[in-house]
């Protein structure tokens, strides 16, 4: 019975298991195989043992990039969290026109990043966007936004903050879910809005906090599509994110693409570990059990 | 009597005034304070929408009025015919429908038939292979480029629409494990009745099974959709003669074109008109994309 059982489960899943090796497993031992060659994309790989490896330690353009994604990632993860979690308690409201909120909160989410990338870079024009004009109207001095070092990374992460909305209506299933109980009890004890809010609200919502923070990563670690339509890369390299100069060694430099792909397994083997320490540091944080 | 009258009548008074306090400040801090909030959060989501339009119907002069003028003065509504001129709009809106079409086509069979092996039948090691397929969740896309894009290449595949689309057809880690989610909720005895009466897996799957998920396959389907509309590094990878371009990749016509005189007004006429589809999309089937999201993220 069992063993008829298997036969039939690995027949059910087999598209996935074909589809795993052929367009991830072989695809990640190819890319480490490329990662020790010096290729162009055509002829035979030339095998060049660790160089790939070695020539990052000198690569100032890999170390900018380095540090460019850290400090996107670690300025776009807690302010996503928070900014979720503020979409997730407003759009908790109990009042009768509350899906029209929930609906203009959550579209952005599901639209383009290319297109929106677009929309920023006229929103954010230091001169014909909407938003400097309203910090000149009240006297503010405004910043250059995407022409500036210092301003274009925080550009990219309010870009990131108009997709807020999707992760956000994961929050608000994790409110919804909260039994009342639990508040009333806490009232009972004489708690407040913002004590109820810390002890109640705050440690039921850690396993989506945790969710939100390893996704968060991973997918500030591949910001690549604002800076090839807003910035290139630019000003001053400050935009040239991790993935940005990967895709360039592999696909606009020529002859890099063994480079590239040691860059790739770097940022494999990078993503796995810090969401395996994130993961195992929230077994001090996250609270599972709802008692 | 007379002096005790006026107090009776002054606490019959207050009562209701200080009831009547309450009531505004809860009225207040329950209906009025949440809705500005709200009415402001609202403000700055739909702003980038605005300006969209507004520069999208902007004359070539006004747009270089300065200060800018926050509406459109003198709204060019031919702009928007002018936008899928500037371009090949309508070629490459084809393009996109024929990916996108063929997504969904891939991820509704796929992903289903692997999510059943995953969650109605038992078997040996069932759960662990599953932890593997929620680990690919986590292996970032990019990762990838490099040796797809070789291998994809030595198969002649490249400047095609297969290395697009021939991948959805063999699941996508998080659509199974949305599928799985939903299979897991139905009862177990549905399947076990079934199989008493002498009907195989396979009858199982398809004719019990199958038309209690159609909520789940509606929301793949329109995941799977707005992916493959959204998607822009695949395609810039893969495609690389401009008549097989999808939208994502022909909207940055507009900057190599010249790239000191971008037509502002052009290049947010033809946003709007790439995400025109998707918010009618939306606004159809805002219930499948709310609840995919909620299945999803239970637990």
């Amino acid at each position: 019975m069992e063993r008829k059982n298997l036969g039939l489960g690995l027949l059910f899943i087999s598209p996935w298991i074909i589809g795993f090796l052929a367009f991830l497993a072989y695809p990640i031992w190819y890319t480490v195989e490329l990662s020790f060659t010096r290729y162009g994309g055509f002829g035979v790989p030339e095998q060049i043992g660790l160089d790939n490896y070695r020539r990052m330690f000198d690569d100032g353009l890999f170390w900018t990039s380095v540090w460019n994604t850290v400090y996107y990632t670690s300025l776009a993860v807690p302010i996503g969290v928070v900014v979720a979690m503020v979409l997730a308690l407003a759009m908790n409201q109990q009042l009768p026109e509350i899906p029209i909120y929930r609906a203009i909160l959550f579209l952005p989410s599901v639209l383009p990043l290319f297109a929106v990338s677009f929309i920023f870079l006229t929103l954010l024009d230091p001169n014909q966007g909407i938003v400097n004009e309203f910090l000149r109207r009240f006297g503010l001095n405004p910043p250059n936004w995407f022409g500036d070092p210092d301003f274009a990374k925080i550009g990219v992460v309010a870009i990131a903050q108009f997709g807020a909305g999707q992760i956000a209506l994961v929050f608000l299933a994790g409110l919804k879910g909260i039994p009342q109980h639990l508040y009333e009890a806490a009232m009972l004890d004489g708690a407040g809005a913002i004590r109820r809010f810390f002890s109640v609200t705050l440690p039921l919502l850690t396993p989506i906090i945790l969710y939100d923070i390893i996704l968060g990563i991973s997918l500030g670690l591949q910001v690549f599509t604002q800076s090839y339509i807003i910035t290139q890369g630019g000003p001053a390299q400050s935009t040239t994110f991790y993935v940005y100069y990967l895709y360039n060694n592999a696909f606009r430099y020529g002859g890099q693409m063994g480079y590239a792909s040691a860059m790739a397994v770097v940022l494999f083997v990078v993503t796995f570990i810090i969401a395996g320490l994130v993961f195992i540091t929230s077994k001090r944080w996250v609270h599972y059990d709802l008692s | 009597m007379a002096t005790t009258t006026p107090e009776i009548k002054e606490e019959q008074y207050v009562r209701p005034r200080r009831a009547a306090k309450d009531k505004y400040i809860r009225i207040g801090s329950q209906k009025v304070v949440p809705r500005i909030i709200l009415v402001l959060m609202c403000a700055g989501f739909v702003l980038p929408f605005y300006w969209m339009v507004t520069l999208g119907l902007k004359s070539n002069e006004e747009l270089s009025i300065y200060p800018p003028t926050l509406y459109p003065n003198n709204p060019i509504w031919s702009n928007i015919k002018d936008a899928t001129e500037a371009f090949p709009f309508w070629r490459f809106a084809w393009n996109t429908t024929v990916i996108t079409v063929l997504t969904i086509v891939g991820s509704v069979i796929s992903n289903p038939i692997i999510a059943y092996g995953f969650s109605r039948i038992e078997w040996p090691g069932r759960d662990k292979v599953f932890m593997v397929v929620l680990a690919t969740v986590f292996v970032p896309f990019p990762v990838l480029i490099v040796a797809l894009f070789d291998i994809f290449a030595q198969l002649n595949w490249i400047n095609t629409y297969w290395p697009l689309v021939v991948p959805l057809f063999f699941g996508q880690a998080f659509w199974i494990f949305l599928m799985r989610q939903f299979l897991m909720q139905i009862p177990k005895d549905l399947s076990d009745a079934a199989r008493i009466d002498g009907a195989n897996e396979f009858q199982i799957f398809w004719q019990i099974i199958m038309p209690q998920t159609l909520p789940a396959i509606g929301a793949i389907a329109i995941f799977a959709g707005v992916s493959a509309w959204n998607d822009f590094l695949g395609p810039l990878i893969y495609l690389q003669d401009s008549s097989m371009y999808t939208l994502s990749i022909g909207l940055t016509f507009f900057q190599q074109q010249d790239s000191y005189d971008v037509q502002y007004n052009l290049l947010m006429a033809a946003s709007a008109l790439i995400v025109l589809p998707l918010i009618v999309m939306f606004l159809l089937f805002q219930k499948s994309f709310i609840e995919g999201i909620s299945v999803g993220s239970i637990k």
